[in-house]
């Protein structure tokens, strides 16, 4: 009867150890989340102040219930309404957006035939061709960032090596100009969108391209229809890892692009440390994660519905 | 009225579908097909069987169109593929993992074939509908290969690779997926649609069985080289060499040198012993170095001494009981051992014979086969 007894305790305890292993990433998303984000959108609500910290209202716990309705009484929209009366912040977002668009589709342009002729590749030169994509990140991101601009500079080494060959009479001006942008977000970002296609490509298996030519494709047809929508999610995670990070970059705009670059991040910055804005800056902040996050929402939401409509 | 028996290489006036003529495949060092000459003839169903690596599939892949020979010529109906590429052939192939395209539907995968041909809609549609019903998959023509079972997949494959209607399909290993009763059941479902559809057949397969099954023609390969071809019946009663003998069904080879005279051949097979007696067709030499087969079923077992050519003493080592069958190993005093296999006809416990059990063990002179290589 003892023995009996215990079960129920086993049981329990399985119960609550599968409930711990889940808590950990919900804690882990909790902590570095959700409550950074709570602290930055309380920011957005609130009005600059010359104090430190440089907004109001604080929330004041020694007034009690008292304190704290004056504290949420206190909190208002008006930055996100201040974003929409200066052209500024509407056009940074929009020329963020495009940039990163169209530097996300250079990147697949030239990160997918990379990553297939990487997964095409004999199987013993696959490491090797994985450390060189991978090699990059042992160099710290911003010393790269700074040799593109002795590369791109008017007497940079492009230049020279132009002018040296004959190809060009006087210097392009490459830095501070979109196109150093793009070739900098390109980049940098390239290995982030040739993993995640290589190893989609790389598990296709070559059995279906020999089945698509048996049943009559040419070798370009049957790249078509079976190893492009066959890497489809690769695709679309390379992307989703390029163009996230790239709307919000600033270190590449700030150092490679000039005046005229337009970019969310930069203007994030100078509201942050040239105005000390904070609340402007953070109300910047929520809307650019607002931008991301609703598309990506959407995008699951239409892809879990195909998925349930074959299922 | 008298039925003809299905039997075109025995016909000097039928052409061959497809004609291999000193064929060679090398990769590198390694020769995986040697200088082959064969020939399948329209409406066959024929096996290439061989244990792995014996250059059965590299044979086949070079009729897909995935290899180029390395010397000799391929002709399919008199015409030499080696220049055409696998999409411009009249060929289609079924392959071992299947290679259904993960995000098509099984219509879709069925349809691929078709649409490449851009044949209009309407007569897509009715042959996707046929090879649907042919294959008795109707039902599932929307889902997805993931949402189908092993066997329902062996059968989308086979759908897809008869779309087109090739002259020859190819089937590589078609059932070394499914379970050994649905194997069973889709070999006679194979053959049933060979024959609905007269599409030539060439299946590569390691298990013997599945080759005497479906097969009209067999072909034992072993280390890119053709051992012997010949209909199941001619492979399992006469193999022309020990090793096609060993390699098909279960079989006692013993060791012997021949003495000839007329037909009949004694033949010394151990010290002290009486020669045995033999029925052959082939000449040999006094003294030849030759093998005698036998199949366990063709010896008797009793425990009397029997009147027949050939009978040996011995002890019964071991029983394998499968059933329907048992198969004795008997011990001779010269040490080895030779297996004899009888019908369970009576319920085990009746059994006549039991472990260490001295028996005689007896067969005609007709039941082996003499072998000189």
């Amino acid at each position: 009867m003892a023995r009996r007894g215990q079960r129920p305790q086993t049981v329990s305890g399985v119960a609550m150890r599968r409930l711990i292993l889940i808590a950990i990433p919900y804690l882990w998303l909790f902590a570095l989340f959700l409550i950074p984000f709570a602290i930055v959108l309380k920011i957005s609500l609130s009005d600059t102040v010359l104090a430190i910290p440089p907004y109001a209202p604080q929330i004041d716990l020694a007034a009690g219930w008292q304190g704290i309705k004056d504290f949420f009484g206190a909190l208002d929209g008006e930055n996100f309404v201040f974003l929409t009366s200066d052209d500024l912040y509407w056009k940074a977002y929009l020329s963020s957006l495009r940039i990163a668009a169209l530097s996300t589709l250079m990147t697949l342009l030239v990160g997918f035939p990379i990553a297939y002729a990487m997964a095409r590749a004999p199987d013993e030169w696959r490491p090797t061709l994985m450390m060189l994509v991978i090699l990059p990140f042992w160099t710290s991101f911003l010393i790269r960032v700074y040799s593109w601009m002795g590369i791109l500079a008017n007497e940079g080494i492009l230049n020279q090596v132009l002018t040296w060959t004959g190809i060009i009479d006087s210097p392009l001006q490459i830095l501070n100009t979109n196109t150093a942008v793009y070739i900098g977000i390109v980049y940098t970002y390239l290995p982030f969108m040739i993993l995640p296609i290589y190893a989609a490509l790389e598990r296709l298996d070559g059995s279906l391209l020999e089945a698509a030519e048996d049943l009559g494709c040419s070798r370009t047809s049957a790249f078509w229809l079976i190893t492009l929508p066959l890497s489809k999610n690769g695709v679309i995670a390379g992307c989703f890892l390029v163009f996230i990070p790239a709307v919000g970059e600033f270190v590449i705009p700030s150092l490679l692009g000039g005046s005229r670059t337009l970019m969310i991040g930069k203007v994030l910055w100078e509201e942050f440390f040239s105005n000390r804005d904070w609340p402007v800056a953070s109300a910047v902040a929520v809307v650019l994660l607002l931008i991301l996050v609703i598309p990506i929402v959407l995008f699951q939401r239409q892809e879990q519905k195909q998925r349930e409509a074959e299922g | 009225m008298p039925q003809t028996v299905f039997a075109p290489w025995n016909d000097p006036d039928e052409k061959p579908l497809i004609s291999f003529q000193g064929v060679t495949k090398r990769f590198g060092d390694f020769t995986a097909i040697d200088d082959i000459t064969l020939g399948i003839y329209a409406r066959e169903f024929f096996a290439l069987l061989g244990p792995s690596g014996c250059g059965k599939t590299t044979l086949m892949r070079m009729l897909g169109g995935f290899e180029t020979p390395s010397a000799g010529t391929i002709l399919l109906a008199g015409q030499d593929i080696a220049p055409v590429p696998p999409n411009k052939r009249a060929v289609n192939m079924m392959f071992q993992s299947y290679a259904l395209f993960p995000h098509l539907s099984v219509w879709d995968n069925i349809a691929f074939g078709l649409r490449r041909e851009g044949r209009d809609k309407a007569a897509i549609a009715a042959r996707v509908e046929e090879m649907l019903k042919l294959t008795r998959l109707e039902k599932f023509s929307h889902r997805k290969p993931h949402q189908i079972s092993g066997g329902q997949r062996q059968r989308v494959a086979l759908a897809r690779s008869l779309a087109k209607a090739p002259k020859l399909l190819l089937l590589d290993e078609p059932l070394g997926a499914l379970d050994r009763k649905l194997r069973e059941e889709t070999q006679f479902e194979l053959m049933d649609i060979q024959e609905k559809t007269g599409t030539t057949f060439v299946i590569v397969t390691h298990d013997q069985e599945e080759a005497m099954t479906v097969a009209s023609r067999v072909a034992v390969m072993d280390e890119g080289r053709l051992i012997q071809v010949a209909t199941p019946d001619r492979i399992y009663e006469t193999p022309d060499s020990v090793y096609v003998a060993d390699f098909i069904g279960d079989v006692n080879i013993i060791e012997a040198s021949a003495r000839q005279s007329g037909d009949k051949v004694s033949l010394a097979w151990a010290e002290g012993q009486l020669p045995l007696i033999a029925t052959t067709t082939k000449t040999f030499a006094p003294d030849q170095h030759c093998w005698l087969a036998i199949r366990p079923e063709k010896i008797a077992i009793s425990a009397e001494r029997p009147k027949a050519a050939n009978a040996l003493q011995g002890r019964i080592l071991d029983i394998a009981y499968l059933g329907n069958i048992s198969t004795y190993h008997v011990a001779l005093p010269s040490g080895q051992v030779l297996k004899a296999q009888t019908a369970n006809t009576r319920r085990i416990e009746r059994r006549s014979f039991t472990w260490e059990d001295e028996v005689w063990i007896s067969w005609t002179d007709t039941a082996g086969v003499l072998l000189d290589k």
